[in-house]
């Protein structure tokens, strides 16, 4: 294989194409994390309504079920626009080391398959299906979704630890697929992943039903729909942080100058302390709280362990700190506060023996949603901007990926304004799905007809 | 026949697959538009979201397939050709999330006002998509996308008279057989509109017809060494395939046989495919042989395992797809 090297592009082209990747990434991964979750806690209901017979959960099933098809369906365009955009913006990544990472995304193009398919199934079979046969044929969806994380979380994964390759003077040999697909980044990155898509889903459903209750419409179907998706996502709270730490260890042993940017560290020193805010400026961070000795305890569990500053690597190896800094700080306050939030309501379920329902209660739940995204948001601004100014760690810098061509700038404002337009649409009609009445009859032929919608 | 050479031979297969299913789809937006105002249209629309919804979204699942074979088993021909070929391919995309945005947000709206918002983004996507992305096929096929990244004309690469006619072709396929699926479903579930849409699958199947002999024409001027290729052996003869099925499809139509319609009319849209791959063979871009190109043998083994093992997944789930999607009734 040639090393395929791309020509200088100028800087705006390389500034425009990264806004573009990250736009359209940051907005899949928002859809995708529903692609994930939804379809588990919208069997869940399904399976409770057949079991007890009652309309409130039949008739959320459907609802879940009808949103879900709007949202598949956006996910899978803008998915279908990144694999584009793998080639349209980084030709010099996907010519050199395409065959390095196709294998997971293949593998990837299997589990969507599956998931297209079975999803068809399941929304224009309700009807047609014995409801025992229709539950079932939710499932591969599930493992489809679990499946797909994991492979395009290796791929990205692989961007952090390279493996799997060796290069002789520029060129790729010796390719083993699996070593690149089983790198040491992907357990953490696709669990951590995982659980975040399990969170955002089910802070986000119950956030809808939240704000209904504050409204005053406290029915069982309200009730009902807030509290499935808020237990899901209030017992993946603490599981969250947890592998969190696993992958600041993760970075911490394998990528310290990611970590050196997290943290605002620049002196290579034992000891150091945590921080918390701060502002990086010439090369130091100021106006930060310190809490001794923690950065080195929790990163190595050793209070006295050696933390890499970003005064090892040359400036023009280092990724903007602030940016990383804050992003990271973002996610873990974000992480902690749901976390608080969860605990809270694990104690008054506790204490009033029923799923609490409190005003101000039902605002910290409410806000949960946006709080997951944001996380989410923030947890790959993390990975992404402190892996720079690689896109291949070590191996490939950011700029020789680049499409060469001139205009990506025109292309960036185009996408904008087309993302612009999608998420517009997208909310108008999620919120008309939740309002309109009567119910559209589409994805399934008819509704739940016992019950008027509430 | 290496590795590599069946590799190419999974890509050609997902790409036929995609030329017909997505093409259909594609073609089925091309009707809805031109179904007439809401009331009139409103039988067609009915009768094509019904024959498109459940299986759209899997349909469309063979183009990202074909992208990430590519990028995998011939990773520098994926560079050059998104890096040359930059504009079309974003057209085509920007046009894909019109379309499938555009198709899913119609189906749940109620109100006629939304429903025609939506349904024109729907229907003007599915025209302009296949456009672009039958243009940068043209690109590739008539040798103006040259190894290298962005080596190729920004411009000229799919601007190009090979690129137009491919670029119309694909349009035009798509909703002969999009026509052709449309008139089946209907004889089961509207049989009111059959006659209707057996007069447009006769008319769309002569201009289709005219079209690929035109498009002949324009190769034979624009891109002679394509041509010349596609003048003897294997190429000549997938080509001829096409041609015959094409005129037969026309009298399947006119004697309302519309089942084997639907094998005749898809052999000859995948023969067109096929005559192209077959003319290119050994060379994906001028200078570049398969062989060459071809990822490393590990990983061309490891996706043709993986294919395969996909595919014993895939077939058995399609198919319950499609027996689910056929049955019931539109007017439920
Ligand atoms: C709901 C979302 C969410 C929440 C609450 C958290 N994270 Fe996170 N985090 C992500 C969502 C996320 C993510 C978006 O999913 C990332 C981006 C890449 C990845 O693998 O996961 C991520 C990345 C990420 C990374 C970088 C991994 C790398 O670059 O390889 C670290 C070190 C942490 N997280 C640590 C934490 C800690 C210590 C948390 C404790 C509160 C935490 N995260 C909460
Ligand atoms: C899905 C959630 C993801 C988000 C939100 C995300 C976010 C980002 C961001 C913010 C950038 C810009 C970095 C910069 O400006 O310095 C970026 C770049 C990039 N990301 Fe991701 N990323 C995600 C996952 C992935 C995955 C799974 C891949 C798979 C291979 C990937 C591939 C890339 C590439 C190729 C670039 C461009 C090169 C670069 O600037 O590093 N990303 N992404
Ligand atoms: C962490 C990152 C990602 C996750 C968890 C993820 C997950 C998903 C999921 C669950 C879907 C199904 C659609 C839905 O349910 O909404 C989907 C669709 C898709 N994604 Fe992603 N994705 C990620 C990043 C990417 C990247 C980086 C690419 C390409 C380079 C990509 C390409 C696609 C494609 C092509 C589809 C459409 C498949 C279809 O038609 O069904 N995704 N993704």
């Amino acid at each position: 294989m040639e090393m395929l090297l791309a020509e200088a592009a100028t800087p705006a082209d390389l500034g425009a194409a990264r806004v573009q990747m990250a736009i359209s990434l940051g907005w899949h991964i928002v859809i995708a994390s529903f692609g994930v979750a939804m379809p588990a806690i919208t069997l869940f209901v399904e399976w409770r309504g057949h079991k007890t017979g009652e309309v409130e959960y039949r008739l959320l099933a459907r609802r879940w079920a009808r949103a879900m098809g709007v949202l598949f369906a956006v996910g899978a365009v803008s998915g279908t626009i990144l694999s584009f955009e793998m080639g349209l913006l980084w030709p010099g990544l996907m010519g050199t080391y395409g065959e390095v990472i196709g294998l997971p995304f293949t593998l990837e193009g299997f589990a969507f398959f599956v998931e297209a398919i079975f999803l068809g199934i399941y929304l224009y079979g309700w009807d047609r299906l014995s409801p025992r046969v229709h539950m079932w044929s939710a499932v591969p969806i599930l493992i489809a979704g679990v499946a797909g994380t994991f492979f395009v979380v290796s791929a990205n994964a692989w961007m952090n630890q390279p493996r799997g390759f060796d290069l002789e003077n520029g060129k790729v040999v010796g390719v083993d697929p699996w070593a690149a697909m089983f790198n040491p980044a992907t357990p953490p990155q696709s669990v951590h992943m995982l659980v975040a898509a399990f969170m955002v889903t089910g802070f986000c459903m119950a956030a809808v039903y939240a704000v209904g209750m504050l409204r005053g419409r406290r029915d069982r179907y309200h009730r009902i729909g807030f509290v499935v998706p808020f237990t899901v996502a209030a017992i993946m709270a603490p599981v969250q942080v947890g592998v969190g730490d696993w992958a600041a260890h993760f970075v911490a042993d394998y990528q310290p100058v990611k970590l050196a940017a997290m943290e605002g560290v620049y002196e290579t020193e034992r000891g150091v302390p945590l921080h918390i805010g701060g502002v990086a400026v010439d090369g130091e961070l100021r106006y930060a709280i310190e809490i001794p000795n923690a950065l080195s305890l929790l990163a190595h569990w050793d209070p006295n362990a050696e933390i890499k500053g970003l005064n090892e690597v040359p400036e023009e190896d280092r990724p903007p700190v602030n940016v990383v800094h804050l992003s990271f700080q973002l996610m873990v306050a974000l992480g902690s506060a749901m976390l608080a939030v969860a605990a809270w309501f694990a104690f008054l379920w506790w204490r009033r023996k029923a799923p609490p329902e409190g005003k101000w209660f039902l605002v910290a739940a409410a806000l949960c949603g946006p709080a997951a995204v944001l996380a989410l948001e923030s947890g790959w601004t993390t990975t992404e901007v402190g892996r720079q100014p690689w896109v291949v760690y070590g191996s490939l810098r950011t700029l020789d990926a680049v499409n060469p061509a001139p205009g990506l700038t025109v292309g960036l404002v185009t996408v904008l304004l087309v993302y612009a337009g999608l998420t517009a649409a997208t909310v108008f009609v999620l919120r008309r799905l939740a309002r309109d009445r009567p119910v559209p009859v589409a994805p399934q032929e008819s509704d739940v007809t016992e019950a008027p919608v509430p | 026949m290496t590795a590599a050479d069946l590799l190419l031979l999974l890509l050609l297969a997902a790409m036929t697959a995609y030329a017909l299913f997505g093409g259909a789809d594609f073609g089925a937006g091309f009707w809805d538009l031109v179904a007439g105002g809401a009331e009139r249209g409103r039988p067609h629309r009915k009768l094509i979201e019904h024959s498109i919804g459940p299986v759209w979204e899997a349909n469309h699942v063979w183009l990202i397939f074909t992208i990430v074979v590519l990028w995998t088993g011939f990773p520098s021909v994926f560079a050059a050709v998104a890096s040359t070929l930059y504009i079309p391919l974003t057209a085509a995309a920007l046009g894909i999330i019109g379309r499938g945005a555009g198709f899913a947000f119609r189906k749940t709206s109620v109100t006629l006002g939304r429903q025609r918002l939506f349904g024109a983004g729907f229907a003007f996507s599915s025209i302009v998509t296949p456009f672009f992305l039958g243009a940068a096929a043209g690109g590739v096929a008539s040798g103006r996308v040259p190894p290298g990244i962005a080596a190729g004309d920004l411009v000229s690469s799919w601007w190009n008279p090979t690129s137009v006619a491919t670029g119309l072709l694909a349009v035009g396929v798509g909703a002969y057989l999009a026509v052709v699926f449309l008139t089946r479903d209907a004889q089961k579930h509207a049989p009111e509109l059959v006659d209707g849409l057996r007069r447009r699958a006769l008319w769309t199947g002569a201009v289709v017809g005219a079209l690929a002999v035109l498009g002949l024409v324009v190769v034979a001027a624009d891109a002679p060494a394509l041509f010349s290729e596609l003048r003897h052996g294997v190429p000549l003869a997938l080509v001829v395939v096409s041609l015959v099925a094409g005129l037969l499809s026309l009298l399947l139509v006119n004697f309302r046989s519309f089942v084997a319609v639907r094998i005749t009319a898809s052999l000859a849209a995948a023969a067109v495919v096929w005559a192209w791959g077959a003319a290119q063979h050994p060379f994906l871009l001028p200078g570049l042989a398969v062989a060459d190109a071809a990822a490393a043998p590990a990983v061309t083994r490891a996706m043709l395992w993986v294919s395969l093992a996909g595919g014993v997944i895939l077939a058995p789930s399609l198919w319950w797809l499609f027996r689910i999607a056929s049955a019931g009734s539109v007017r439920s």
